[in-house]
């Protein structure tokens, strides 16, 4: 049996048969061909499988992911029928008395540059279809198998190097029981993703993908980060055993889901959920969250071809405000560019995305992107407690002009007769070092802060998330780390305001005693960590904390706080 | 046999529609070809339809050579119509 260790990235243990969601090889070499008429044969024949496989896709996305995502299907198949670009393919095999591989490729490529050179976003765009159309029709002619990560129909665990937001679009949930990947942290789109579809997932595994194969037994366990492949019936035994542990924990946390959290000396913090989609509301009920303290939209604006219209927009955030029954809302307004990207927006390749072109300065820059979002979450603003938050806020005129648009929009809806909430509370993300110093100045004009911890540190410490070299910068319990966040916390209360925590370190075991001794309002996290957090702060007192916090303020590294939180919590 | 229609849908004809007129045209034997702004494409080519990047407001021909053009024409119509494509 073979192990592999990573990065624990979303609780529990899943044990079904692998998947492996990798590029295969397509490359091949021009060739010469003597019998033309059985080289024309065999395109034909690679034609008719791509065909009859897309189909199949796009019957089966049809039921499961709806009409809207299957028209790209449809597409791709009315490409592989189109006399422009088959004939011409045929008449290069039978003129040059080149191989297919060859005949094909030269053709697509003509068009893929056609298309790409086109002014419209959209025709740019289609270059993509083409260019996925051809590598399947390669695949068959190459005779390598090509992933379909939509067809899958049987319960499986996810082998890739990562998972991108398109690739998780296409996932079934009802079949994908687990992740693993080479690469990738905590806080990698895949772990995040995995949390909120709430299965185990281990990343960085480095070597996951070479050494698992397709239909390999593997045991994925998301509480200790290990990935077992083809293990022996008697450990299939012993995992399923501390999975039933694990379930039984849960139930036991599972009491505390209609119960307020409450330190052991009586002080109340708000436990809220971090949320990508309005499905994810079901799973923020069933863990008793108190609120959405981070609606992450830009998965609104992912996985399609064109940006959501207002409409959309507003189904979606009504939909979320009504689910949560008048509980606090927080919308973070679109957060695109750094590792999200928009294919569609068409925007260069940046150097360094985390440091460019993203978030509020992206929608500052295109505002009608900007003022569709604020119309529909205005509007919206009726059916529940929503408050709005600006993502990736530097300096204070950054606000200061996303709130003016804020209020153009509002004052545009009111006098078209709309009704907009009376009161919306609008705060910004903290994840900017400039802002946590000048947080007392933020705070007099901001409703709220919330503190995303994963910028923040990366951005303190100058150390990519992605980069695994620098993965030991990634200090949540550092000092430096901890002073910014309590300058954040204590320059909120001087104005009478409130501060709370969307990023990882909200739901991590070792940092909300040092949170809670510090005085933060609300704690924001997957879903899935909110019962063992209401648990964890049932047994700690405020009081005891706040001296903790206290101490660990003039530590000197991150072990050292590491160590106090442990003695102190007896952890 | 040709005919022209104005262009009234908001994407043009683009993704869907386009789509829909593909699928249309290749059900017939006749040589189905759309002109726009003098350039002229088989209209049971997609990437051919989509290249001509037909947007709202646009004056279109459809032409017809075959032993079923005037029904193909006639289909093409009321596809156009009854989507709301163009009138």
């Amino acid at each position: 049996m073979t192990f592999l260790q990573g990065i624990a990235a979303s609780n529990g243990i899943a044990i079904a048969k692998a998947y492996k969601l990798v590029e295969p090889d397509l490359s091949f070499e021009k060739k010469t061909v003597e019998n033309t008429e059985e080289e024309a044969g065999r395109f034909h024949a690679a034609l008719e499988k791509s065909k009859d496989e897309l189909s199949q896709i796009r019957d089966r996305a049809m039921v499961d992911l709806g009409a809207d995502k299957a028209a790209i299907f449809e597409a791709h198949l009315l490409v592989l029928s189109d006399p422009e670009l088959v004939t011409p393919i045929e008449d290069k095999i039978k003129s040059e008395n080149v191989n297919a591989e060859h005949a094909l490729k030269e053709t697509a490529d003509m068009f893929i540059t056609m298309f790409e050179q086109m002014d419209n976003e959209y025709m740019k765009e289609r270059a993509a279809d083409i260019r996925d159309v051809t590598k399947r029709v390669l695949s068959h002619l190459l005779g390598v198998h090509i992933v379909n990560p939509s067809m899958i129909a049987e319960e499986v665990i996810i082998i890739a190097e990562d998972l991108t937001p398109s690739d998780t679009a296409q996932l079934n949930r009802n079949f994908v029981k687990g992740f693993t990947t080479d690469i990738g942290g905590r806080t990698s789109h895949s772990a995040i993703m995995a949390r909120s579809m709430e299965i185990p997932a281990v990343v960085g595994t480095k070597t996951a993908t070479e050494d698992i194969q397709n239909g390999d037994l593997v045991i994925v366990d998301g509480l200790k980060g290990e990935v077992h492949i083809n293990p022996t019936p008697e450990a299939v035994e012993e995992y399923r055993r501390v999975n039933d542990q694990y379930e039984a924990q849960k139930a036991e946390w599972a009491k505390l889901v209609n119960e307020k959290t409450v330190s052991s000396d009586g002080h109340h913090v708000e436990l809220a959920a971090n949320i990508g989609t309005p499905k994810d509301l079901k799973g923020v009920v069933e863990n008793g969250g108190e609120g959405v303290g981070l609606y992450r939209t830009e998965f609104l604006y992912m996985g399609r071809d064109q940006m959501p219209t207002e409409e959309e927009q507003f189904e979606a955030y009504k939909a979320v405000l009504e689910g949560m029954e008048g509980k606090p809302v927080v919308v973070r307004t679109l957060d695109i560019g750094g590792d999200k990207e928009l294919p569609y927006l068409n925007l260069p390749k940046e150097l360094n995305p985390f440091l460019g072109f993203r978030a509020i300065r992206l929608c500052l820059e295109e505002q009608s992107i900007f003022r569709t979002q604020l119309r529909a979450l205005l509007r919206a603003s009726i059916y529940g407690n929503l408050k709005i938050m600006f993502p990736m806020i530097a300096t204070l005129d950054e606000f200061r002009a996303a709130k003016a648009i804020l209020d153009e929009e509002r004052t545009k809806l009111e006098s078209e007769g709309q009704q907009v909430s009376e009161k919306i509370e609008l705060g910004i993300m903290v994840e900017i070092p400039s802002t946590a110093v000048l947080a007392d100045q933020f705070a007099k004009e901001v409703d709220f802060f919330s503190i995303g911890t994963n910028d923040l540190i990366q951005y303190t410490m100058a150390a990519d998330r992605m980069n695994e070299r620098v993965s030991y910068l990634y200090q949540p319990y550092s000092p430096s780390i901890l002073r910014l966040v309590k300058m954040v916390i204590d320059a909120a209360h001087a104005e009478g305001k409130w501060a709370g925590m969307c990023g990882e370190m909200a739901g991590d075991e070792t940092a909300i005693p040092l949170l809670l001794g510090l005085g933060l309002d609300e704690f924001s996290m997957s879903a899935t960590s909110i019962l063992k957090a209401r648990s964890q702060i049932s047994k700690l007192g405020k009081a005891q904390m706040e001296k903790l916090a206290k101490e660990v303020l003039n530590m000197r590294t991150t072990e050292e706080v590491i160590n106090a939180v442990k003695k102190a919590t007896q952890m | 046999m040709e005919k022209q229609f104005k262009v009234t849908a908001e994407t043009g004809i683009h993704a869907r529609p386009a789509t829909l007129l593909v699928q249309t045209a290749s059900k017939f034997d006749s040589e189905i070809h759309l002109e726009y702004k003098g350039k002229k494409v088989n209209l049971k080519s997609i990437m051919g339809v989509m290249s001509l990047g037909v947007g709202q407001g646009a004056d279109i021909t459809i032409s017809a050579e075959g032993s079923d053009a005037e029904e193909a024409l006639r289909t093409l119509e009321e596809t156009l119509k009854k989507e709301g494509l163009a009138e």
